[in-house]
């Protein structure tokens, strides 16, 4: 308990010192880029209690670079913390993710391309395969001997229209062992409280916060595909765009099965760096 | 002899008329027609031109200076092609779409209302 407080707290310290129009997705991936040469600074906290388990919480920093408008870079760094158990680091990931066509149109597709180094991971930021409650029964000594290195690919869609924003992920992973192909899916809906600015500057205004919904499971392997023995995910979203480039996420997500875990409560910081490299350069 | 130097200062001059249909500005004879005449909603209405100033400082004055005047190779938007050869719709389709090719991402996540508003600030600044 004492680790997962110290965790709580380091996660809200950050907020002193640490984006703007960001969706309030937590699993799911807009279409959209981070703007070329910023580098945004997240972390990302999900609080779960499985059935017959410890309570957990799940952390992970993640720092993501635009080096073009079509193409973006992720570094994470996982970890977590067990209720009665330990507090330990889970590996790393990398990701990219390319925009291929390079104008606004009614749904536009990315590439998603990720590697995961990984063992005893409670993040939860993709549901695959049959990932489920029975993963988190594990003590940490025991789960953190089952390495994952795998590669990760979505195909991300998304489509923006009168304010709202539309994204679905289709999600095929594989563990680089002998293990098979798995599948999983997300999808979110948000829009903005308001969709016109106010002529007056505020941090509070209704047009800084935007609210919608997330789903998100597996759907089971290559030899046996579909919804048995998947877990499922659904929850409302909603973050808040204050001044100064920095963005706080919160989202109860419930699970829809006896193999999700009952409730996740996820929050995130995020700080956007604008043009990070002039800052090597002296000014932009 | 002479038909290969005929080829090379072919290439050459077609290379520099290709080179010239990008540079800046060559995104203007790519907006659609329906486009370049929408009409902005919030045409020259003070409140429009103050809550376009914020999300200009927001989001587009890091690399467009505080004043639009432009930063290194960041255009200036106070241009003789932004101020008078774009219209309204123009902008909102670049602003929509990027010049992906040239560094300028897409603004398609700021809803439709903070677009126009932002391009009633950039209207503003030639007054």
């Amino acid at each position: 308990m004492k680790a997962v407080s110290f965790l709580l707290l380091a996660s809200f310290a950050a907020v002193a010192t640490s984006s703007a129009q960001e969706r309030p997705y937590f699993v799911t991936y807009s279409h959209e880029m981070e703007e070329p040469g910023n580098l945004d600074i997240e972390l990302f906290n999900a609080i779960g209690k499985p059935p017959n388990a410890n309570r957990f919480l799940g952390s992970d920093i993640e720092f993501e670079y635009g080096v073009k408008t079509w193409w973006t870079t992720e570094f994470y760094m996982d970890g977590q913390a067990t209720v009665n158990d330990s507090t330990i680091f889970t590996g790393y990931r990398w990701e990219n993710r390319f925009r291929p066509l390079l104008r606004e149109h009614w749904i536009n597709p990315v590439i998603y391309v990720e590697f995961e180094n990984t063992s005893a991971d409670k993040t939860l930021r993709e549901v695959v395969g049959h990932d489920g409650v029975p993963d988190f029964a594990d003590p940490n000594w025991l789960a953190r001997q089952d390495k994952e290195r795998e590669i990760e690919t979505k195909l991300i869609l998304g489509s923006n229209y009168r304010g709202w924003n539309i994204s679905e992920n289709i999600i095929a992973e594989k563990n680089l062992s002998n293990d098979p192909w798995e599948f999983g899916y997300a999808w979110a809906i948000s829009r903005p409280l308001k969709l016109a600015a106010s002529a007056h500057k505020c941090a509070f205004c209704a047009e800084r916060y935007q609210a919608g919904i997330e789903m998100y499971g597996g759907l089971g392997d290559r030899y046996s595909f579909g919804l048995h023995q998947t877990s499922q995910y659904f929850g409302p979203a909603i973050n808040w765009s204050a001044p100064g480039n920095l963005t706080l996420s919160f989202s109860p997500q419930f699970g829809l099965n006896d193999y999700s875990i009952p409730r996740i409560y996820r929050f995130g910081i995020s700080y956007e760096i604008e043009q990070f490299l002039g800052i090597f350069r002296g000014g932009n | 002899m002479l038909r290969r130097l005929s080829a090379l200062l072919f290439l050459v001059l077609f290379s520099a008329v290709l080179l010239f249909a990008t540079a800046d500005g060559a995104w203007l004879a790519k907006v659609p027609a329906s486009d370049h005449q929408k009409t902005n909603p919030y045409e020259s209405q003070p409140d429009a031109i103050a809550a376009g100033r914020n999300i200009f400082e927001e989001h587009c004055a890091k690399c467009h200076g505080q004043n639009a005047e432009g930063v290194k190779k960041r255009p200036s938007l106070r241009s003789e092609r932004v101020q008078r050869q774009a219209t309204e719709g123009d902008l909102h389709w670049l602003l929509v779409n990027g010049s992906m090719k040239k560094g300028m991402p897409p603004w398609a996540k700021l809803p439709d209302p903070q677009i126009w508003q932002l391009i009633t600030y950039l209207k503003s600044l030639h007054e």
